[in-house]
């Protein structure tokens, strides 16, 4: 015995996960979709993903160094961030504008707020509001899926399935396979679908928050006379059930707290696509459930052991 | 918030608990006998409650299982001498735990030589078993080292209808109870029967992890030769199965809430190799001087599971194990979830220490702590259904009331948050902190 022995509370054993590789795992998990978007969409769909993750990591790295917090470039978060950002705009985004949005969410939503964990609202999906009230024009224009190859360097602009003048036009097989016209990371269903599988499969997300979320829509829909099944793959609800509702940041812990977050997402969905005047719901209602989030878990407070009814 | 209620029994309920890895490397060993130590320390306070009195003096003359220290309270267990040999010191002594107590120090005259007033007790009656328990000087040999009468004494008017034997051994590493079982069978089913008729308990269950299948075999099989009324309960194995409270929720449906005995809900808890102990004491009469211990770990050259001496000093354990393999950095008592790390290797083995683990700069490394991303693994990993993250958020801001409202008591350190936590904050840390800050504050 010569050297020194540390000294330490228990446990001593440590899971081999860390925050890193949560957010590797959902950077895996958006593949599938960056490949769809860049079949369906063209290389420009890489050039707005590229550039947002650029713009976001950019803005991660100074804001740590201005406001002199530890880089926290390395816990891939702030990429992340970037790559959901660019999933709900439009191909034919302006780069500035895509740029820009990278630093909304990094510096004004996560920064100012005081960093990883501490932000309120999802990063990347109120960033995409501030833009959408910002430059509504740009951010409502969508290309036709597969306009690149009809050889053009025009783009056509189209609307969404959600509205309602295009909805007869569109099949079950056009919404699951990504042929509409939408943003770069909310068309393809079947690629969102993969992606939210690998997920679960790592047990990174549960699977509460998708399928209450999505289920809630299906049957609200149901109820009112829509059509589910068109509900649940157009728009931005399988990505937003998926990847943005079960960011861990600003949703509940608990399974039940999840849950009524969950039915709130897809109760409010609902109620913006068929009462509202904005074709898409599905942002504004997560965002909205982001900050009654502490409100939730102020009134459902678990019972702990030995303190429950069953006794 | 009927609905609300309803809501709550149609979810699953997440059980808690990790998996952890279950490094029983030793499983396979038979428990060697540890040769006679030069010396050994036996402090006076190896058990939960009042610290023992020394009834020798320095330069006495002490046999192997004279007593040395007597009792000063109910909740007290008796030491006796673990060697034989002469009194060399008694004096002021820091304990692992960092309080302070008196130590008798044995130096030994390698002689080995047994007192020769023991005797087996005789025992007929429920008083004589609470009696025989107090004399043998046991007390939990699963960690926690509650005074084994103090336990067998519960109040008759709420009375026992279950007795459980923990042989869950849920820590990774430790194969020192599995040994055991698999070495003393027949004592501990002998000594299950025993407490169970003069105990009047109407249910005695065996609750067995099933990672251990040569040790549930071997129950079986004696359990049917002996033909005995004992329940054989295999859980799946995950921690921690092996903590009281889940224990009897797992095997009773009981929950007992914080600050409660287990016995006011009928239950009683006792360890496999605490009921091999008693019962080696009512056949043999020799009280608890040694046991069973594991000794394993990355910086350990040869990993043994070893019958010791009580008060044998770590070091001499070692050597005994070939010594150190690499230069270690972290030496812990008890298991890698919940044992204490020591500050030297001078220290000696307590009654409830189940094992000696060493580990090498690799594995003793420190991780760095990255802000909370409130993913819910602590929440979903709590076997007692709390919010660690919300505990050490609140201890860090000083908020003393909230820390209340959380139930921070209620915690009982098992460790499956910091387990889980990718974030590899230190929670089991600050929520000790905080129940320190809590008991300061209420002062």
């Amino acid at each position: 015995m010569s050297s020194k022995l540390y000294l330490t509370s228990s446990p001593h054993l440590h899971d081999k996960n860390s925050t890193q590789k949560i957010m590797l795992d959902v950077i895996i998990a958006t593949l599938p979709i960056i490949l769809a978007s860049t079949i369906i969409f063209g290389m420009r769909s890489l050039v707005v993903i590229f550039t947002t993750v650029l713009s976001c990591v950019l803005s991660e790295y100074l804001s740590c160094k201005i406001m002199k917090r530890p880089n926290s470039i390395k816990d891939l978060s702030a990429v992340v961030t970037g790559i959901l950002l660019a999933f709900s705009l439009s191909v034919s985004i302006p780069i500035g504008i895509a740029a820009f949005g990278g630093f909304v969410a990094i510096v004004v939503i996560k920064q100012f707020f005081g960093g990883l964990g501490q932000n309120f609202v999802n990063p990347a999906l109120c960033s995409r509001i501030i833009l959408l009230i910002s430059f509504p024009a740009q951010m409502t224009n969508w290309p036709e899926p597969f306009a690149y190859l009809k050889g053009s360097a025009d783009i056509i602009t189209s609307a969404t399935p959600l509205d309602k003048s295009v909805l007869t036009t569109v099949t079950y097989f056009d919404l699951f396979f990504g042929n509409i016209p939408g943003c770069i990371g909310e068309i393809c269903s079947m690629a969102i679908l993969l992606g939210g599988i690998y997920l679960l499969v790592k047990k990174v997300i549960s699977i509460i928050i998708p399928i209450f979320f999505i289920g809630t829509v299906f049957v609200l829909t149901f109820l009112m006379g829509g059509d589910p099944i068109f509900h649940i793959f157009s728009g931005g609800l399988l990505l937003g059930a998926f990847f943005m509702a079960t960011d861990y940041v600003t949703s509940p812990v608990t399974r039940l707290e999840r849950i009524i977050f969950a039915v709130g997402c897809g109760f409010f969905t609902v109620i913006i696509r068929i009462f509202g005047n904005l074709p898409e719901g599905v942002s504004f209602s997560i965002v909205l459930m982001n900050i009654l989030t502490p409100l939730i878990e102020k009134l459902m407070l678990p019972k702990p052991f030995g303190k429950r009814e069953n006794i | 918030m009927g609905i609300i209620n309803r809501l709550k029994k149609i979810i699953p309920k997440s059980c808690g608990g990790v998996y952890v890895p279950n490094r029983k490397y030793t499983k396979e060993l038979r428990s060697v006998q540890m040769p006679c130590p030069p010396y050994v320390v036996l402090p006076m306070k190896q058990h939960i409650g009042s610290e023992c009195e020394p009834i020798v003096k320095v330069n006495d003359k002490v046999k192997i299982g004279q007593l040395i220290a007597k009792d000063t309270s109910k909740v007290c267990a008796p030491i006796h001498a673990s060697i034989s040999g002469r009194i060399s010191k008694i004096e002021k002594f820091l304990m692992p735990n960092g309080l302070f107590t008196t130590a008798v120090t044995i130096e030994s005259d390698g002689m080995m030589k047994f007192d020769e007033h023991i005797v087996p007790p005789k025992i007929k009656s429920r008083e004589d078993l609470i009696k025989a328990a107090k004399d043998c000087g046991l007390v939990g040999l699963g960690g926690a080292g509650f005074p084994t009468h103090a336990k067998l004494d519960f109040n008759e008017n709420t009375p026992v209808d279950t007795f459980i034997v923990n042989a869950a051994e849920c820590e990774p590493y430790i194969t020192s109870d599995n040994r055991t079982i698999l070495e003393k069978t027949e004592d501990i089913i002998r000594g299950i029967d025993l407490i169970k008729n003069l105990l009047k308990v109407k249910r005695a269950i065996i609750s067995i992890e099933k990672n251990k299948p040569y040790a549930i075999e071997q129950l079986k099989y004696t359990i049917s030769k002996m033909d005995v009324d004992i329940e054989l309960v295999q859980m799946r194995t995950k921690y921690p199965n092996g903590a009281e409270k889940i224990l009897i929720k797992t095997c009773t449906g009981r929950e007992i809430p914080f600050g409660r005995r287990a016995a006011e809900f009928g239950c009683m808890v006792m360890n496999v190799s605490t009921v091999a102990a008693l019962y080696n004491y009512v056949e043999t009469g020799i009280p608890l001087i040694s046991r069973v211990i594991t000794v394993d770990g990355s910086a350990i050259k040869d990993p043994k599971n070893i019958r010791v001496p009580i008060g044998t000093p770590i070091k001499e354990i070692i050597n005994f194990c070939g010594g150190y393999k690499n230069a270690a950095k972290k030496i812990l008592m008890g298991g890698p979830m919940m044992g204490l790390t020591v500050c030297s290797d001078d220290v000696p083995i307590l009654k409830q220490n189940n094992a000696i683990l060493a580990f090498d700069e690799k594995d003793a490394a420190m991780q760095e702590a990255s802000p909370c991303i409130r993913c819910g693994r602590c929440v979903e990993s709590c076997p007692l259904k709390l919010l660690p993250y919300a505990l050490e958020q609140n201890f860090e801001s000083k908020d003393a009331e909230a820390l209340n409202i959380l139930n921070i008591n209620t915690c009982m350190e098992c460790g499956c948050c910091a387990y889980s936590c990718p974030a590899h904050r230190p929670l089991v840390q600050s929520i000790r902190l905080g129940k320190a800050f809590i008991k300061k504050q209420n002062m």
